[in-house]
């Protein structure tokens, strides 16, 4: 996605300054992966073998019914016909109603959305909150191959946990916290309690990822000609670590985050489930089962367009961190 | 090849993998044939009940054993995984491939298509085509399989790019052979070891995936089970009976690892294995403290030695004196311990190195060794910080990317010199002006990359000018820089010199840049001290016969086109093998047996003259060919 566009009207010196290069090739790069996911979300009902409105329906239905709600979602048009009428609706924030609960699709995302992403951004921040500190304090620890045994267990520990998926981690904690220990609620949003074990349940795996990921990128920063530099100007060790080592090392940190972030809004699909958290994950599922089409459609798009801010929002603190990267992509 | 399998089966991790692995698969083969029949048996009798002796893990509602379904649910869990990653690796391979089967414009197409499917989670590519593919065992393999393909395809169109490059496919693509051949038989033997091990990674991810789908229902459908599904109907009844869902949970888990962790122990083995080195004994480092008998010395060593795990020791006990604004060059080949005669006298060896002298000391302020305890290491690093100033060889990594020049300058003085921001930062310009940066207060606002290879190395001497130094170590400060901006660069520290009265560590591979601005040159081999010099007598008066050489090796305006240039014959020695007479015996002309067998010491050849050699070089023959060389003072290439 190298393509350089010329904004109309801006003068030479505009365009050419690396900032708004940046802005502008970013900028493309989402209008293209909004279209493509937008087209896919399109196409979804219309690659399902058979009639998505019989399978929707069942056998029972008559077929009247089904001639008239096919009717209602304009399946009889043309495709091209029904692609415009679908971008039409979007933009005009109407994703179709629901074929199950007669309700208009936006309603149920916003009804469902907040649950979302309060969860997934709570686990993000925890996940951040434990991985950078641990990750650094091992960086410092392990420098130059010093205490290889506690590198070896730290480099165990998240290898273990970061294989184990979040759903299982789930069961798990419930078992413990909440069948065992009666702790913590077993399932349900409610109170601050009820929040614990979701978000730790989406949170350990990327934490762990994020940690050795921090670990490394810092072992990398501290062989750098630079920091060598930054020792030949004599500065205390601390400024040296919080001045020079940390922010480069965590500007690849947050990168990767930024996926692991993206990795967690998929993750939130099944740690709802377990907890049968009333948010959007658990909606996708239940409408998957029910061929709830329109609602599939809806709640993909909302997955997917989340997905495409998170890199976006990566992107541009990458830019601001780290001045290069606006010039070294092009 | 084999031998490498064997190798990463030796490691403990490779090996607890193949075991693990092996285990899982004997299972997956075995399990259905040897419980099928207990795994399905209904045991009315005893429905939904914890562990008992007959039944291990208990009973689900219909009596079956959870126990024996485990164990059989992971032929299908295996199975699928592994054909969901079949699925992925074929894709991936046919959408990473499509840019040299297709040409360029259908190829930047599909990678563009590629780059932006890879942005979204595999879980949410999975749930979209199960939407496509239908709920059930194969609509969720194929979701899995197409939510897998842009990662697989990801990594075969970095593969085939680095493959692509390579002489062999320009040689092939020159001689004419076809895409689809040149992709057969150039390209996919030479990616397919990397693929096959990410595909063991991939599986091990394919599997939790597809206990993920199973488990929300979206995978395989009853009567069939797998682990996820095992899992998924449990879950209601996780309080009376705990056992049941966290049993297939555990097998997931298990069996994840197994593939993971093997496809990373080969992965690893297959690379670049990481070696830790055994500890370097700590040697008793403190030999006699003597005093420092010359007031205006700025920096004495005497007996420095480096030494780094193995144990090898690339610096063997060097000593020499800089006085006050004097210039002082080291050269000497690649691997013949000048720069790291550069970092130990700026204490910037890092462990595991180490650095051990008799003396070392600064200004009159012993850096190392007993005498050191007497000043506080806070006094050392103001003392350093100030008036110890360090050039390094590469100006384009040395400073900090994500820091302006100018702050980077003006941090040092803010640290040492109790000035504030601004004051610094005033400083810092005024710095830059010295060193002739041009617009230095706009500069001073720039980050590095916005700066030339030249204007660096100026900014980086300008660092050390923040305080007032007494000592510039310069390692190899022009070898990055090209011809003209080299001679730029060594006029400034000429003048740095005449102006404060600077004295000068050079370091360089080049003698002519020495030979060029120093009042004194050592010469280093091997880690020692072979000659130490005036400049003005390098070119008639140098006895050792490796400083000969350095000389006869560069060419002047003199020397004949036609001929091939000159060469020190034979290679550096190899530091972890030390021959116990004079280092450069191997490659002397004039070795005797008894610089084979005893190791020379630095001795007085006149005043200012010292050389470490039983057989110095001093004919009139040699001197005749070199007298009123003046390429060499000039240093003209």
């Amino acid at each position: 996605m190298t393509t350089t566009v010329r904004v109309p009207g801006t003068t030479a010196s505009f365009t050419s300054h690396p900032w708004v290069r940046f802005a502008v090739r970013r900028l493309a790069r989402l209008v293209g992966s909004v279209l493509i996911l937008i087209s896919a979300a399109f196409l979804m009902i219309h690659l399902i073998p058979g009639d998505p409105v019989r399978s929707a329906l069942g056998p029972a239905a008559t077929k009247s019914l089904i001639d008239a709600r096919r009717e209602s979602l304009g399946l009889d048009d043309p495709l091209w016909q029904q692609y415009l009428h679908f971008l039409q609706h979007l933009f005009t924030g109407d994703l179709g109603t629901s074929i199950t609960t007669g309700l208009p699709v936006s309603d149920v995302i916003r009804d469902r959305l907040p649950a979302t992403v309060q969860l997934a951004v709570a686990a993000f921040l925890v996940a951040v909150l434990i991985a950078l500190p641990v990750g650094l304090a091992m960086g410092v620890l392990t420098r130059a191959g010093r205490r290889p045994r506690t590198e070896l267990s730290f480099t165990s520990t998240t290898v273990i946990l970061a294989a184990i998926p979040e759903f299982l981690l789930a069961v798990g904690l419930v078992y413990f916290f909440a069948v065992k220990l009666h702790w913590l609620p077993v399932a349900g949003r409610g109170n601050m309690s009820s929040y614990v074990l979701p978000v730790i349940s989406l949170a350990v795996g990327p934490a762990a990822v994020l940690a050795r990921i921090c670990r490394v990128e810092l072992l990398a920063v501290l062989q750098t000609d630079y920091l060598r530099t930054a020792r030949a100007k004599r500065l205390p060790a601390a400024a040296i670590y919080l001045r020079h080592a940390l922010p480069n090392a965590v500007t690849a940190t947050i990168t990767l985050g930024g996926l692991l972030l993206g990795g967690m809004v998929a993750g939130t699909v099944l740690v709802e489930n377990v907890f049968g958290w009333p948010g959007l994950g658990s909606t996708i599922v239940s409408s998957i089962l029910a061929k709830d089409y329109p609602l599939v459609q809806g709640v993909v798009l909302v997955y997917g367009v989340g997905v495409l801010l998170v890199n976006l929002v990566v992107d541009v603190t990458l830019a601001l961190l780290d001045p290069r990267s606006t010039i070294r992509e092009s | 090849m084999r031998a490498r399998w064997i190798a990463v089966l030796r490691t403990p991790v490779g090996a607890g993998a193949g075991v693990l692995l092996f285990a899982v698969l004997l299972l997956a083969l075995l399990a259905p044939l040897l419980w099928s029949h207990q795994a399905s048996a209904i045991d009315t009798e005893h429905l939904l009940e914890g562990s008992s002796a007959k039944h291990w893990l208990g009973t689900d509602n219909l009596g079956r054993d959870i126990f024996y379904r485990v164990l059989v649910a992971s032929r299908t869990s295996i199975l699928l995984a592994l054909v969901a990653t079949l699925i992925a690796v074929v894709m991936g391979l046919a959408l990473g491939c499509a840019p040299v089967l297709l040409g360029r414009r259908a190829g930047r197409l599909t990678t563009a298509v590629v780059n932006i499917a890879v942005a979204f989670p595999g879980l949410l590519l999975a749930l979209f085509f199960a939407v496509v593919f239908g709920v059930g065992a194969k609509g969720a393999v194929l979701a899995i399989g197409f939510a897998g393909a842009p990662s697989f395809a990801r990594l075969t169109q970095t593969l085939v790019a680095g493959v692509a490059e390579r002489d062999f496919v320009a040689a092939a693509r020159i001689a004419g052979v076809g895409r689809f051949r040149m992709l057969l038989r150039h390209i996919l033997p030479n990616i397919a070891e990397p693929l096959v091990v990410n595909a063991t990674i991939g599986a091990g991810g394919a599997l939790l995936a597809f206990a993920g789908l199973s488990f929300l229902g979206l995978g395989v459908q009853p009567p069939v089970y797998d682990w996820g599904r095992l899992m998924g109907e449990s879950l209601n009844g996780i309080y009376v009976h705990p056992a049941a869902a966290l049993a297939p949970g555990v097998a997931v888990v298990i069996a994840g690892l197994a593939f993971n962790l093997f496809g990373e122990a080969v992965a690893k083995g297959f690379g670049v294995p990481a070696m830790i080195g055994p500890r370097l004994r700590e040697r008793s480092a403190e030999t006699m403290p003597a005093a420092t008998d010359d007031d205006e010395a700025v920096l004495v060593v005497k007996d420095l030695y480096v030494s780094f795990p193995g144990p090898i020791t690339p610096v063997r006990g060097i000593s020499f004196t800089i006085g006050k604004g004097e210039i002082v060059g080291v050269v000497g080949e690649s691997g013949s311990g000048k720069s790291l005669t550069a970092l130990a006298v700026a204490q910037l060896i890092e462990p595991p190195g180490q650095v051990r002298a008799a003396e070392l000391s600064f200004l009159g302020a012993p850096l190392l060794g007993r005498l050191a305890v007497r000043s506080t290491a806070a006094a050392r690093r103001r003392l350093l910080g100030t008036s110890f100033a360090m050039v390094f060889q590469d100006p384009m990594t040395s400073f900090n990317p994500t820091k302006r020049i100018g702050t980077q300058l003006a941090e040092g003085a803010r640290e040492h010199q109790g000035l504030n921001r601004r004051q610094a930062m005033a400083r810092a310009i005024d710095r830059l002006r010295a060193v002739r940066v041009p617009a230095a207060g706009r500069r001073a606002r720039q980050y590095p990359h916005e700066f030339s290879g030249g204007m660096r190395q100026r900014a980086m001497i300008g660092m050390g000018l923040m305080g007032a130094p007494a000592l510039i170590v310069a390692d190899e400060p022009t070898t990055a820089l090209d011809v003209t901006v080299q001679r730029q660069v060594l006029r400034l520290l000429e003048t740095i010199r005449t102006e404060d009265d600077v004295a000068i560590l050079l370091i360089s591979h080049d003698i002519t840049v020495v030979a060029q601005v120093c009042d004194r040159v050592l010469v280093m081999y091997a880690g020692r001290i072979v000659e130490d010099l005036p400049a003005s007598e390098l070119a008639t008066g140098a006895r050792h016969p490796y400083t000969r050489a350095l000389l006869a090796a560069v060419p002047d305006l003199d020397t004949p086109l036609e001929e091939p240039l000159a060469v020190i014959a034979g290679r550096p020695v190899d530091p972890a093998a030390m021959p116990s007479g004079c280092a450069f015996a191997a490659r002397c002309e004039f070795a005797e047996d008894r610089c084979r067998s005893e190791d020379p010491s630095l001795v007085s050849h006149g005043p200012d003259h010292q050389v470490a050699c039983w057989n110095p070089q001093g004919t009139a023959a040699w001197q005749a060919r070199y007298l009123g060389s003046e390429s060499i003072r000039t240093g003209q290439l």
